[in-house]
């Protein structure tokens, strides 16, 4: 019996070496610099799941792709705003997140989220916010207040960078002139294009993606920034110091979906779960400094992680969540921002 | 022959052209086709297209709604475009001015260097693009390579802000199609008959009236290819005038992603490529009519 026990199990081993090759492969479509390859490997070491990983620049950039009808990709990571988008227009599909065995990790704060509320199309990746971050020597002020960077200072003049892209911009504005997030009120809108339009003096790059750079070489005294990004320039020694304004900053939630085209689903799922895992999680979080809403990571940080003023902003902090605009307020927000850019 | 292929001469020429017509018809036609009828469709709000007919796009051009809801004349489109041509037309001459010299001094070579010398000219094209341009934050941007040795000699005391300017844009897109400009015109230099530069000489022709006389004109259809070469590409680009220009000034092509991706305005995208792409026909078509009137009076002459 012993010995039929252990050649049963040297034959499910050898099925298990040649089942791992052929357990396929996962498309990961996400934004740059965020998906850790250490956690890559993890995931195709324990499943034997080939993966590769694409990168784009903004929600907008993802959305176009898979409207223009991009296939390939199992998993993309759209913030929450942009879920209900792609659940209208058919661009995701239902996966049952809700069934995977590590959903039970989900953080009860973030369960029944708005943009998905029973958990069908995603699962958690990361959240975070968006503020703007300073020279933390060069620069005078301290970055208590949006005006900071709305009405910059002279000493700020051709030394700005702004994302390049509406979705957050317009919501910090919002924030700081008190005006609703997705407004349709034209004179409303016009306070806001009056004050990027002004705001372009200042402005050296609309840029989003080398935001600690600008800060480190000097071209930019100040920058559009989301905190863990601000945490990984600080990390790479750039004098950059993430501001929590007054007023509030934008926060947004990324989530793993699994886009209509998608080939290889039960990967897509098994990597959704994976990611529930705290363990998983964790190194995902050390890796990027945002906020996780899996239960039970927090034992996993390193201490930096754990005192890293990126990730443990101040009690008070007001932070909004962008809704999806409907199209009147998207056509007036994209109607702003090409006066702004033209 | 075989009894498949058609019997007349003309009939079997049309068949030994399919695979180009194909090809052209796969890669050019239809995508062009595409955007031709996106242009005259109403936008979807979240991307894409509705399946309704709209001049919109066309109109929007010149005339737009402000926030007000009043129509009134923008000359915010106009004014792109314009940028675009002028910036791509500096970047034309540059890359002329730079490129010319050295296709006529790697044609001065002895052959077996020649090739070499090509073969350096191709190498940037070995790299991304982006990486590239990319590399020229590094060069013109603060604390860079031509920047820190200037500060510590004291020559300059304040950064010289050459990053994020119009400058920027135009030497990233002269160093970007600078072989393109050089190979078409190393190509007709080439088959240059030096002994024509001779024969000028010993009739008394001075220097720059055989550059100008004899050399210019003779490889007049290279330095055309490569103005052609080079201006197209230009007008479209994107990556110089975001990465080098900060995206502060939309160009033409930076125009197109933003209807695409961020405005999610597609039929106006495809408006404004369909205007770009008459701009180069008409232009091209332009160029032809002229060169063959001369070949004509020439050939008559």
């Amino acid at each position: 019996m012993k010995r039929a026990l252990s050649l049963l199990t040297a034959f499910a081993f050898s099925l298990g070496a040649t089942l791992a090759k052929a357990e396929g492969e996962l498309f990961i479509y996400n934004w740059t610099e965020y998906t850790p390859p250490d956690l890559v490997d993890k995931f195709e070491a324990e499943t034997g799941i080939k993966v590769s990983v694409d990168t784009y620049d903004s929600n907008e950039t993802l959305l176009a792709k898979l409207q223009a009808g991009a296939t390939g990709y199992d998993l993309v990571v759209p913030s929450q705003n942009f879920v209900p988008i792609m659940i209208n227009e058919g661009l995701i599909q239902k996966v049952a997140v809700y069934d995977l065995p590590n959903y039970a990790n989900y953080e009860d704060k973030w369960k029944k989220p708005e943009w998905d509320s029973e958990h069908e199309y995603s699962a958690p990746w990361q959240w975070g916010t968006t503020s703007f971050s300073f020279h933390s020597e060069e620069y005078s002020g301290s970055g208590e207040s949006l005006a900071e960077f709305f009405e910059p200072s002279e000493e700020l003049r051709g030394r700005l960078s702004v994302f390049p892209t509406p979705d957050e911009v317009i919501s910090l504005a919002n924030i700081y002139l008190g005006i609703e997030f997705c407004s349709e009120d034209p004179k409303e809108m016009k306070r806001i294009q009056d004050m990027l339009v002004a705001q372009k003096d200042y402005v050296v790059a609309y840029n989003n993606e080398t935001m600690s750079d600008l800060i480190t070489s000097g071209e930019a005294l100040m920058t559009n920034h989301w905190n863990g990004y601000s945490r990984l320039g600080r990390l790479a020694g750039a004098p950059v110091q993430y501001a929590y304004p007054k007023e509030g900053v934008v926060g947004w939630f990324d989530s793993l979906v699994v886009p209509t085209s998608a080939k290889n689903v039960e990967n897509a799922r098994k990597f959704m779960n994976f990611m529930m895992d705290p363990v998983n999680m964790a190194i995902l979080t050390e890796s990027q400094g945002y906020g996780d809403a899996i239960k039970g990571t927090a034992q996993y940080y390193s201490e930096e992680l754990k005192t890293a003023p990126e990730v443990n902003p101040p009690s008070d902090l007001n932070v909004v969540f962008a809704p999806t605009c409907s199209p009147a307020a998207q056509s007036l927000i994209d109607k702003v921002w090409t006066k702004v850019l033209q | 022959m075989s009894k498949w292929l058609p019997k007349s001469a003309a009939a079997r020429r049309w068949l030994g052209l399919t695979p180009a017509y194909v090809m052209i018809g796969i890669f050019m036609l239809v995508p062009i086709s595409i955007m031709a009828v996106y242009s005259f469709l109403e936008p979807n709000p979240y991307g894409g297209v509705l399946p309704e007919p709209s001049v919109a796009a066309y109109v929007k051009l010149f005339l737009e709604y402000d926030l007000e809801d009043n129509l009134v004349f923008n000359p915010g489109y106009i004014n792109i475009i314009f940028r675009s041509f002028q910036l791509s037309i500096m970047a034309t001459v540059i890359c002329l001015v730079m490129g010319f010299p050295v296709a006529y001094y790697i044609t001065l070579q002895p052959e077996n260097k020649r090739n070499i010398y090509i073969y350096l000219i191709t190498i940037p094209f070995w790299t991304n693009l982006l990486i590239r341009t990319f590399a020229w934050i590094i060069i013109l941007g603060r604390g860079g390579v031509i920047e820190t040795p200037l500060l510590n000699l004291g020559i300059i005391d304040d950064s010289l802000k050459m990053m994020y300017t119009d400058g920027a844009i135009a030497i990233g897109l002269t160093y970007s199609y600078l072989p393109l400009m050089v190979l078409p015109i190393y190509a007709s230099l080439e088959k240059l008959d030096f002994r024509l530069l001779e024969a000028a000489s010993d009739l008394y022709s001075s220097r720059f009236q055989i550059m100008t006389k004899v050399v210019i004109p003779l490889c007049k259809p290279g330095i055309v290819a490569g103005c052609i070469l080079v201006f197209i590409p230009c007008i479209g680009a994107f990556i110089a005038p975001n990465l080098l220009g900060g995206g502060k000034k939309l160009m033409l092509g930076s125009l197109v992603q933003f209807q695409f991706a961020s405005a999610r305005n597609w039929p106006f995208g495809s408006a404004l490529s369909m205007l770009l792409l008459s701009a180069v026909v008409v232009a091209l078509i332009f160029y032809a009519r002229s060169a063959r009137k001369k070949e004509y009076i020439q050939g008559t002459a």
